[in-house]
């Protein structure tokens, strides 16, 4: 608490809302969440949302994430019209028909991914990312069919795709409908190997359920973020079966690493350039600048 | 109460226990007592014909997971006059929860995978409750991709609660493992007949069940989560299983109705578990037609068709 705060009235005084450490002002300050530092936010934005004191990996949109890798000027969104149906009726606590209304408002996407196709550094690609704001980035048959086509798109051009995934899994309101699209996104994939067509999977905080058991673990080349949560089954259901507690760092991008599920880590910062280099390896251009 | 009864099957228990006292009673004495049991079993027909007529889905994921109801090597023993069971994923362990191996069906070749649960407690551990880990999923993938290399047809049994959710399984890349299978399903070049006889639990289930048909007996489920998970993270409330389960319209008219099932086999009266050996049958007979259908197919048409059954999973508007 600052001295301001001290004299202020009690019920006027705003809420410190970190442990009393004190607060940040809504929309221009953000406080790191790995090192505690308050970043201003614009220039956490510059930074692609990293901190640039402990390096620590926030959450960024499906949208500033596709902007910060295609080049300037040459996305084009594919296929935004795509948007959710309820095909079972879905009622919980709450109708899934208006969940998607009010989830649209406040995201601002029509569902839980976004597709692109531009150039990376000159070379053509689809690329594709899961909003994770959006009902926890889950994968129902817009999210499917979404990813399905960008598959198929990068099939027919034969251009590189990338996904950056961000998710918790199936669409529970979709139901089966959900667990389908695992079985097509993987069918779309296959017919991309075959053709010799490069997949690169960035799997980003976090990546579980069956998004990972389907379209994020099967790239040529599986990326993690630094730090990302990845796993078949939370650690809250992991904790529950086996009634112990799970070792510090179970399931991060470098436990995956020293067990070999991923290929690398890579910053988010050094994104681009990486995918550059390793894109233009497997389709055998020069590397690009 | 008797265990091997459900809570609403209870009428039932009670009558088949009414016959068999009488049949006992009856043992060694002289007055007749034919008519009463055949009239009690007149009305056990009609009583487990009027509980299973208006089953909700909650009755029917319990029936899908009754302690009774056959499991894969139970349909494999019946339906196939040869079985050679073959273990092992050739990198890390055997996993008891998935059982593959090679058959013979009226005298056809066969590979057959399935998922297996346990019968008494020693077993039900040994073969994990049904819920495989990353080795019998690569199991699996082996005895598939043995099946393409021979030319032989792949059915699969499915009956599991879902992958294992456990450190080791985790470790050894549980996703990885299950999504290859996804890959490699929608390629194979062999026709894939795909049955839920149980529980079809989610990523687990599907793992073994990409193909070119796929059948699900009248009680049996399928679904993308259980009605105890999905109550516990979207009601908040264990209690509320039952709107969960409803709601997740998880039974087989419901997604033979929605297009996710190409097949509903139906049970004898009472469930598969009154009459395993019937049930069986009648599943082979499904089968062997499924079968001849598929086989006469060139392989690149039903890999064609295959692809664009996945693809047209997906209820959207654009």
């Amino acid at each position: 608490m600052n001295w301001l705060q001290k004299i202020m009235n009690p019920r006027t005084r705003p809420q410190a809302s970190n442990g009393g450490k004190g607060s940040v002002p809504e929309g221009v300050w953000e406080k790191c969440s790995g090192c505690g530092t308050v970043l201003y936010k614009p220039e956490l934005e510059r930074n692609l949302m990293v901190c640039p004191k402990c390096g620590h990996h926030h959450y960024i949109s499906a949208r500033a994430r596709l902007d910060a890798l295609l080049d300037e000027g040459s996305a084009q969104e594919l296929w935004a019209g795509l948007e959710p149906t309820d095909p079972l009726k879905f009622r919980d606590s709450k109708k899934y028909r208006d969940r998607i209304v009010a989830t649209q408002k406040k995201i601002g996407e029509k569902d839980a991914m976004v597709a692109m196709s531009g150039r990376l550094k000159g070379r053509p690609l689809v690329a594709t990312a899961f909003e994770f704001a959006y009902m926890g980035g889950s994968m129902g048959s817009v999210v499917g069919e979404k990813f399905a086509r960008a598959a198929e798109r990068a099939l027919a051009d034969r251009s590189a795709l990338v996904c950056f995934s961000a998710t918790g899994g199936a669409r529970m309101q979709e139901a089966l409908f959900s667990l389908m699209q695992m079985a097509k996104t993987s069918a779309a994939l296959a017919r991309l190997r075959d053709a010799g067509v490069p997949y690169i999977s960035v799997l980003t905080n976090p990546t579980t359920g069956g998004v990972s058991a389907s379209l994020a673990m099967l790239g040529d080349i599986n990326i993690g973020e630094p730090k990302a949560l990845i796993g078949f089954a939370g650690p809250r259901v992991i904790e529950q079966t086996v009634r112990e507690t799970l070792p510090e760092g179970f399931q991060r991008s470098e436990f995956l690493l020293d067990h070999g599920a991923i290929d690398l880590i890579v910053d988010r910062r050094e994104m681009r350039d990486k995918l550059a280099d390793l894109l233009g390896i497997l389709m055998k251009a020069p590397r690009a600048a | 109460m008797n265990p091997n009864f459900l809570d609403f099957e209870q009428p039932i228990a009670e009558l088949d226990a009414k016959i068999e006292e009488l049949r006992h009673a009856s043992h060694g004495q002289a007055f007749n007592i034919d008519e009463e049991v055949g009239r009690l079993r007149e009305k056990l027909k009609v009583k487990t014909a009027e509980i299973f007529r208006n089953l909700n889905s909650w009755q029917t994921t319990q029936l899908s997971r009754h302690p009774a109801r056959p499991y894969t090597l139970d349909y494999i023993g019946v339906i196939c006059e040869e079985f050679h069971e073959l273990a092992g994923d050739r990198m890390y362990a055997e996993d008891a929860a998935i059982v593959g191996g090679l058959g013979r069906i009226n005298g056809r070749q066969v590979m057959i995978i399935g998922h297996q649960k346990g019968r008494n407690t020693k077993d039900k551990v040994r073969r994990n409750f049904g819920m495989p880990r990353p080795e019998g999923y690569r199991k699996a993938l082996r005895l598939m991709k043995m099946a393409e290399r021979f030319g032989l047809p792949l059915l699969t049994l499915i009956d599991t609660p879902g992958a294992y959710p456990g450190v080791g399984a985790e470790e050894r890349g549980q996703s990885e493992a299950i999504a290859r299978n996804l890959l490699e399903m929608a390629e194979l070049k062999v026709p894939i007949v795909c049955t839920v006889i149980g529980e079809g639990g989610s990523g687990g289930a599907l793992a073994i069940g990409v193909g070119d048909r796929t059948n699900m007996l009248q009680y049996a489920t399928y679904s993308v989560i259980s009605p105890e998970g999905c109550a516990s993270i979207l009601w908040k409330s264990p209690d509320k299983v039952r709107d969960a389960a409803e709601a997740l319209g998880m039974t087989a008219p419901r997604l033979l109705e929605l297009g996710l099932i190409d097949k509903l086999v139906r049970e004898p009266l009472g469930g598969a578990h009154r009459n395993p050996r019937s049930m069986a049958i009648r599943l082979k007979a499904v089968l062997l037609n499924q079968l001849d259908e598929l086989e006469a197919m060139p392989v690149t048409d039903l890999l064609q068709q295959r692809y664009k059954r996945l693809r047209s999973y997906g209820a959207y508007q654009e």
